[in-house]
């Protein structure tokens, strides 16, 4: 109930461009997004609302872009132009337009929290101080906090018996389930995961799945490259589909796999959807 | 008196140059680690206009014989209105030279550092310093540590060197009784066994460092 009515106050708001972008219901707000590496444009004029709260997905063929543009959300990879909001502030780019300052950098990116592929973790470190790392030598938390927080987060997630293991003992899930569980300890505004279960056995999808699916019940803002077509339906408010760098379709899940509008998308599920 | 009577009853010499050689060789080696982390975080920046001239220096060290460069402290310095003492000029000596191979050592593992790992650090709001000592250093140290170990040894060696400065450590001790008594065989064997001790319990060392390691998977890298 409580969603449906933030969904109309961004929809009435979206018609004052510049305006959508720092309201307070728009978690990341991305512009005219582009990128090219080496003269190939990767992405092309890109525009994306993730309100507060939505799980978006991102699907698309393979080199289709939809690393390239998760990566620009948090400037892993700088974009040649366009712009990108995270609650509000940009990304990036200073008020003076010129790059921004790496401290600043540093702060806006801890804004987000990123879940990779290959998941990786700190070797070194076991589960814990994965976990605890970044909250106490980033957000300057204390080691007791940042312990506390971890413990509940690895509950969260499941890992709470794996505590004081190393990385290197783990199973794919499981790091990936720590992995998650060290993103969400910087208490980012907004999740992204690339691809998180490409890398992990068949068996092994389902748990980071259904740890992911959790977050979403709980109301967490995720954006989420994924190829698991189910999943994606499952758990979206809106999916997206990448084709050659350009946003070729945006539609709530039914809408996208029962009837979508292009054909490009419908060659893509009959594919993937079998 | 027998030869081996000599030694024993010159035994407080032989301590004094090993403590003395231990002294030397300890402050050096802390030095030269802290250099070779400094070289390669200076490495990390990646402006070729510091990088580049590092590099060389690096490299330059790395190929010059150790004696040279400690001649060249004690006794070209003060051609510029230097002066260090020998002593001085055998631990800087040291220092700088082992850095060098340090340095060298790590930027060697550094290169095969996963990038995936770094991408962590900076999705999570790391900046540089944070990342380079909190993540990247401990792992490269825990991932060249044969190499340490190996030149920890070479650094205790070389100490040796410094005889030739007139520094008073192990080697000019046994030079010293071995010259008064004219029992040269007899002096260096027990100079080579002090040596020996120091390794391999440098060795030992290293070894359960490595079970350090080993627990959190370095040992296969
Ligand atoms: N650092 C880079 N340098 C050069 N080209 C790159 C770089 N990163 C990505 N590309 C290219 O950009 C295109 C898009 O890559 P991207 O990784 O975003 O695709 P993707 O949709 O995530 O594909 P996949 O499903 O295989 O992960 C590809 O053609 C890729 O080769
Ligand atoms: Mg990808």
């Amino acid at each position: 109930m409580f969603e449906k009515n933030t969904s109309e106050q961004t929809a009435s708001e979206k018609t004052v461009p510049d305006d959508a972008a720092r309201t307070d219901r728009t978690a990341v707000s991305i512009r005219h997004l582009s990128k090219s590496f080496d003269g190939v444009e990767v992405l092309r004029d890109v525009d994306l609302e993730v309100r507060e709260g939505d799980v978006v997905t991102i699907l698309g063929s393979s080199g289709s872009g939809k690393s390239t543009l998760l990566r620009c959300i948090n400037w892993l990879e700088q974009p040649d132009s366009g712009s990108i909001h995270i609650g509000g502030q940009r990304i990036g780019v200073n008020d003076a337009g010129r790059p921004m300052p790496v401290r600043e950098l540093a702060q806006v990116r801890a804004r987000t929290g990123m879940v990779f592929q290959s998941f990786n973790l700190w070797p070194h470190l076991n589960v814990l101080h994965n976990v605890t790392e970044a909250p106490i030598y980033v957000l300057g938390k204390s080691k007791a906090e940042a312990e506390a927080h971890a413990r509940e987060l690895l509950e969260k997630v499941g890992m709470s018996a794996k505590a004081n293991a190393y990385p290197s003992t783990l199973s794919g899930g499981q790091k990936q389930r720590v992995a998650i569980a060290r993103a969400l300890a910087m208490q980012p505004e907004v999740m992204l995961f690339d691809e998180p279960t490409s890398a992990l056995d068949p068996e092994l999808v389902g748990e980071v799945l259904a740890v992911i699916k959790d977050l979403s019940a709980e109301g967490y803002t995720m954006i989420i490259v994924t190829h698991e077509m189910a999943f994606s339906r499952a758990v979206s408010d809106k999916v997206v589909f990448l084709d050659k760098g350009l946003i070729i379709e945006q539609a709530d899940p039914e809408t996208f796999f029962t009837n979508p509008s292009t054909e490009r998308v419908r060659k893509f599920l009959e594919r993937e959807v079998i | 008196m027998s030869n081996w009577e000599i030694l024993w009853s010159a035994r407080d010499q032989f301590w004094r140059g090993f403590f003395s050689t231990m002294e030397i060789f300890g402050l050096s080696i802390s030095a030269a680690f802290a250099i070779g982390c400094g070289m390669l975080y200076l490495l990390e920046g990646s402006r070729p206009r510091l990088t580049v001239p590092l590099r060389v220096f690096i490299d330059g060290m790395r190929m010059l014989p150790f004696l040279i460069l400690a001649y060249l402290l004690y006794y070209g310095l003060p051609a510029f209105d230097v002066r260090l003492d020998a002593w001085w000029s055998g631990v800087g000596a040291l220092a700088v030279y082992h850095g060098c191979y340090f340095a060298e050592i790590f930027r060697g593992a550094r290169l095969t550092f996963p990038p995936g790992q770094v991408e962590a650090a900076k999705a999570h709001g790391f900046t540089k310093g944070k990342m380079f000592f909190r993540l990247i250093l401990p792992q490269i140290v825990m991932q060249t540590r044969p190499l340490l170990g190996n030149q920890l040894i070479y650094a205790l060696k070389d100490t040796a060197f410094l005889v030739i400065i007139t520094v008073q450590e192990l080697t000019a001790a046994a030079n010293s009784l071995s010259g008064t008594y004219f029992i040269p065989t007899e002096a260096f064997i027990v100079v080579i066994g002090f040596y020996w001790v120091v390794s391999v319990v440098m060795e030992i060392i290293i070894k359960q460092c490595g079970r350090f390691s080993a627990k959190r998977g370095f040992d296969n890298v």
